[in-house]
């Protein structure tokens, strides 16, 4: 197969790649219309594609030409660096002894993160929305150049908007999900990872990629599991995923759920938490949708439906026989 | 397509056959192992293909199969993969050449792929990027190497870099757009190959 039959010389097709690319990166009135033109000239041919690589790399480096400027004129530091630097040192403050890895700060990161039963949706730049859930800390570094997410620890909702040359990355601890336009959820529990995938395709794999690190290849309904030892991949309805989405709009969407499991997603969003210690109690399932914060629907439920008994002590909701 | 047999590829992907690879994998791929394979392709070029103004269309054309082909499975070793798709390419292109020319070494089969050369220390490479960025500004034509200094070390906007040269915002694009090109020739192919 001869893959050069094209009219358009390599320096025609790298001057135009130039053009795009001192329109996308350098004019701050690089519309979605503009984004849509250089998608469709990439998606073209695999010639543009290579040439816009080969130029936007090269163009990105020079920035490290400002090294060589005066402090004072560099224009694109707007506050001083050692204000956020304090704000990551206290989050990481927090999360104790599992930061363990530090990742190094950049100028333009910045953290977001919710109170429990809170909840914020982040609208970037690029077209991406991401809407944390209770009691979430996230660092996003979406600047033209890189599109990366650590999930420090919660639960975020992701509806990424595709840009084939920047790809979406979201890191939660040993773990790396690459994104190929869509829509997924990432939830990191203290002893688990979950990703479930709504909508597109994901790259799930290792943080750090090695030459024999494998990956697995996400469609939508696929959710993966990870522990410390373990990685599996389970397959749900998309409908049913859409029941883990209820937090959006502040409920909870239990469908056979052991009342377990449903006393965890409360107390996720509650400082009143549902203890339950009797195994036999803990397996009984439940159905309903309740809303986040109602913690007397829930304890009504179990009085009312499982003829259940609860005691209040101080902060703590104990259901028992 | 003869001779990626030669080279392994790392196929992840768990939807079989076709293209399991994402586009924004092969992207990151393609900019952080091949490019900096650029300057030896190019040598490689050079002295095998007498015509020295086919070199870039040559080089595109080695870039967009490397690409194509990683979609279905990231090769384990970039070097190996490239230089056997330039070489193949070269046979290619001879085979069907109406006239050979002359001097074309006439057995490219026998051509050995030092695929078993260490790659280019990467950390050196990083570091010696400041200068050789520095020495790449150098070579730049004056009006061009101007816009590029005001615009990436001065942190400029673009409407300043107009009023500061005199000029207009589209001629300073099309300043920047040339030097983004002088400096992507400059840092990947290492010399500068005579431009228009």
């Amino acid at each position: 197969m001869n893959g050069s039959a094209t009219l358009e010389s390599a320096q025609d097709v790298r001057a135009r790649a130039a053009s795009f690319v001192i329109a996308q990166r350098e004019h701050p009135d690089w519309s979605e219309q503009d984004q849509a033109e250089l998608d469709g000239w990439l998606a073209q041919s695999p010639a543009h594609m290579v040439a816009y690589l080969r130029v936007d790399s090269a163009w990105g480096k020079a920035d490290r030409l400002s090294a060589l400027g005066a402090p004072e004129a560099r224009s694109f530091l707007k506050r001083p660096a050692i204000w956020r630097m304090a704000a990551v040192f206290a989050v990481i403050a927090a999360l104790g002894a599992a930061a363990a890895s530090f990742i190094p700060w950049q100028a333009q990161d910045r953290v977001y993160s919710t109170a429990v039963g809170g909840r914020e949706t982040v609208a970037f730049a690029d077209g991406t929305k991401i809407e944390l859930n209770t009691d979430t800390v996230m660092r996003a570094r979406m600047t033209t150049r890189e599109r990366t997410i650590w999930l420090e620890k919660g639960e975020a909702y992701f509806q990424v908007k595709h840009d084939a040359a920047h790809p979406f990355v979201v890191f939660a601890g040993d773990h790396r999900i690459t994104d190929l336009g869509t829509k997924f959820i990432v939830r990191r529990d203290p002893g688990s990872l979950e990703v479930a995938l709504m909508e597109g395709r994901v790259r799930f794999g290792a943080a750090e990629q090695l030459p024999k690190s494998k990956s697995a290849l996400l469609v939508p309904g696929d959710v993966v599991t990870a522990t410390a030892s373990t990685v599996f991949v389970t397959r749900q309805s998309v409908a049913a995923l859409t029941h883990q989405l209820g937090w959006q709009h502040g409920v909870l969407i239990f469908d056979n759920m052991t009342l377990a499991d449903a006393a965890n997603e409360f107390n996720r969003y509650n400082q009143r938490k549902l203890v339950i210690s009797d195994p036999s109690v803990a397996r009984l399932t439940i159905v309903g949708t309740f809303h986040t914060t109602d913690v007397q629907a829930f304890i009504d439920v179990a009085q009312d439906v499982f003829k259940l008994h609860v005691e209040t002590n101080g902060n703590e909701i104990v259901i028992s026989h | 397509m003869a001779g990626t047999q030669d080279t392994e590829r790392d196929g992840t992907g768990s939807t079989g056959a076709g293209i399991c690879v994402t586009s924004a994998e092969v992207n990151d791929w393609f900019v952080r192992e091949v490019l900096p394979l650029e300057a030896e392709l190019t040598r490689f070029l050079q002295q095998n293909w007498r015509n020295r103004s086919d070199i870039d269309d040559l080089c595109q054309d080695i870039y967009v199969r490397a690409y194509e082909s990683a979609r279905h499975g990231i090769p384990k070793s970039a070097k190996a993969y490239v230089f056997t798709i330039a070489r193949n390419l070269l046979i290619d292109r001879i085979r069907n050449a109406q006239i050979v020319p002359i001097d074309t070494i006439a057995d490219l089969e026998s051509l050995a792929i030092a695929s078993d050369q260490p790659a280019q220390d990467q950390r050196l490479m990083a570091r010696q990027e400041l200068r050789r960025l520095q020495a790449a500004l150098d070579q730049l034509p004056p009006r061009c190497r101007e816009a590029v200094i005001l615009k990436k070390i001065q942190g400029l906007s673009i409407r300043e870099v107009a009023d500061t040269m005199g000029i207009s915002v589209k001629t300073v694009d099309r300043h920047l757009s040339e030097g983004a090109c002088y400096l992507a020739d400059f840092l990947y192919g290492d010399s500068a190959r005579g431009k228009a």
